[in-house]
């Protein structure tokens, strides 16, 4: 069952994606991922984990690699209640779930890192095992949830230069 | 209210004004990459496309990260990247002239009223120009180059006011660490952070360089000044065109932005902040006797000719205490040629500093150049997390290049007003 990954830490960009491994192919890189905060992370976490972040996850560089390993090592969403903007436009463009969070839910004592918890992108909940309760994400964009249905900003484009869509569809969707 | 960020967003995405939290499409008048981030990265994502760069003339490359290139991997990294520019046909290729956001500017891409892009985080360093500059990712930036537009949520707008006049030995790299002391480094929440008051007006563009580069460790989106008569002749110099209307992009500090934080430069001291992160800001002075082996100068936001230029001018006629390797890597081709020219590189060499390539250098800790274990650091670039310049148990002090000098004199840390006597 999918478990949550609490970090009360700021995550920065090269505790996700460390500097030392950044020449190195994606696959090794991750099993760095977070290592500097939390050995165990990268051999324990499992396909469909939710991490939630303390506010600004994902300072840093503009590697985009930060947002990568996590969706190759099956992170399902990171929630928190701000996002580095760089981090959170590459997750986006990578496909890989963001989703802000209210501080009273932040807060929610159910949020226990290790409490089972499955995600749903379409409601944008999260709901806790232990006490059935769905808590309830900040809605995306239409335009940008379109984007990581599509699995991110690269296949997004590659529909649309296909279909012969211009420039202009993707303002058209986000107005 | 209209604040000088949202005219610039307005202007780009073809609306007479857009308001806070919009989601728009805006054109990109000009997309920067460099040899990490850059070609090697964005190559495969274009060609899965099937498409080549939307304008090869708002492209320009910068070859910096992997420089000196002095393994096969790195070579090749190079060897890619001048390909790729060969095959898109891009005339705007800075192959290892130095560091991008300073060869930007000084080969005259910016001006006032532009929209831009780079593919690296101190991009917001476009910003003390009076463009709207920001940095992306390498997927983002394969979208940008293929359809030459982007999405943006308009951000808000913080202002930053700087009053009065700094002090003999205070430079622009102490008021951004001591705005990440004051604010933190998630300060910026990716908002646009405008800078005014008169210490604004008051600085060189290298100087306001720094401050707009520095955005990027407040996590702000962009960090913009108001173009001046500084700004004009900067890029009349450099060779680039003003607009007609420059004048028009102003910050107005009735404009009230959510935010609105003053700082009075008179006060200002120099800072130094202590690992790893450039929030840990102090008055230098508080470091007392704090030792280190390794002094950096370098970095985009730390060895431009200003930077050169102040070191020197601590350095004149001294050496660096032994003890202390004192390592300097000039942030461009033109600028150590500058500072060739007037004898700041002399003064340096004679005071006992090492040169390194007009690249990143030590900064990223890509290359072979890279903190060990046991290395303290006081460094004149812009952050200082664990790891960054090498080893893990590397630590790195961030300061300008006055305070890296006067304590690589003094084999101490120490405010250089108390070594120059100032
Ligand atoms: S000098 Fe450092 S901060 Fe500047 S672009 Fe290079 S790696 Fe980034």
């Amino acid at each position: 069952m999918p478990r949550l990954w609490r970090f009360d830490e700021t995550i920065d960009t090269d505790v996700l994606a460390p500097g030392k491994y950044m020449k190195s192919p994606l696959a090794e890189l991750a099993t760095h991922c977070l290592e500097a905060v939390r050995p165990d992370f990268a051999a324990s976490v499992g396909s469909g984990d939710v991490i939630l972040g303390a506010p600004n996850f994902g300072v840093g560089s503009s590697r985009e690699q930060a947002a990568e390993v996590l969706k190759h090592l099956g992170i399902s969403a990171v929630v928190a209640p701000s996002f580095a903007g760089i981090f959170y436009r590459n997750a986006i463009n990578l496909g890989l779930p963001v989703f802000t969070l209210s501080d009273d839910f932040y807060h929610h004592p159910g949020l226990s890192d290790g409490a089972g918890l499955t995600f749903d992108f379409d409601m944008a909940t999260l709901t806790l095992t232990a006490l059935g309760e769905a808590l309830p994400l900040e809605p995306l964009p239409v335009f940008l949830r379109d984007m990581i249905l599509d699995g991110g900003l690269i296949p997004h484009l590659e529909k649309r230069f296909q279909a012969g869509m211009e420039e202009t569809s993707m303002e058209e969707k986000g107005a | 209210m209209e604040t000088l960020a949202r005219k610039l967003i307005a202007g780009a995405a073809g609306h007479a004004a857009v308001a806070t939290g919009d989601v728009v499409v805006c054109d990109v008048d000009l997309a920067m990459i460099h040899d990490s981030g850059g070609p090697r990265r964005v190559k495969p994502m274009l060609e899965r496309l099937g498409r080549n760069v939307w304008d090869k003339d708002r492209v320009v490359v910068v070859s910096d990260h992997y420089v000196p290139a002095d393994t096969d991997e790195t070579r090749a990294i190079q060897e890619l990247t001048r390909q790729w520019v060969q095959d898109e046909n891009i005339a705007n290729f800075y192959d290892q002239q130095g560091i991008c956001h300073v060869v930007l500017p000084e080969r005259g891409h910016l001006a006032p009223g532009m929209f831009c892009v780079g593919g690296d985080s101190h991009s917001p360093t476009g910003g003390a120009f009076g463009a709207y500059m920001f940095g992306i990712g390498a997927t983002e930036m394969a979208g940008v180059l293929t359809t030459g537009s982007i999405w943006l949520r308009v951000p808000e707008t913080i202002l930053i006011e700087w009053d009065n006049q700094l002090g003999s030995y205070v430079t622009a790299k102490d008021m951004m660490l001591a705005v990440c002391g004051r604010i933190g480094m998630g300060g910026g929440r990716y908002q646009a952070i405008q800078y005014a008051g008169a210490a604004i007006r008051d600085l060189s563009m290298q100087d306001r360089m720094t401050l707009s580069n520095m955005a990027a460790e407040l996590g702000a989106q962009a960090g913009l000044i108001a173009p001046d008569e500084v700004t004009a002749a900067y890029v009349t110099d450099a060779g680039g065109t003003l607009p007609d209307d420059w004048r028009d992009y102003r910050i107005e500090i009735a404009d009230d932005p959510a935010d609105h934080l003053l700082f009075d430069a008179a006060a200002l001291s120099p800072q130094i902040a202590a690992p790893h992160s450039p929030a840990n800001a102090a008055d230098a002075g508080e470091f007392g006797d704090t030792g280190f082996n390794v002094a950096y100068i370098g970095a985009c936001t730390g060895a431009k000719y200003v930077d050169l230029a102040a070191a020197a001018s601590v350095l004149k006629g001294r050496r660096i205490a032994s003890g202390v390797t004192l390592m300097v890597a000039p942030a461009s081709r033109q600028d150590q040629d500058r500072a060739a020219r007037d004898g700041v590189m002399k003064i340096l060499e004679d005071a006992g500093a090492q040169f390194l390539p007009n690249s990143c250098g030590i900064c990223a800790g890509y290359g072979e150049d890279r903190l060990a274990g046991d290395d303290i650091c006081l460094s004149s670039t812009a952050r200082n997390f664990k790891g960054r310049m090498g080893a893990p148990g590397s630590r790195v002090y961030l300061a300008s290049p006055y305070t890296v000098a006067a304590s690589a004199v003094a084999g101490r840390m120490r405010d250089p007003r108390d070594v120059m006597g100032g």
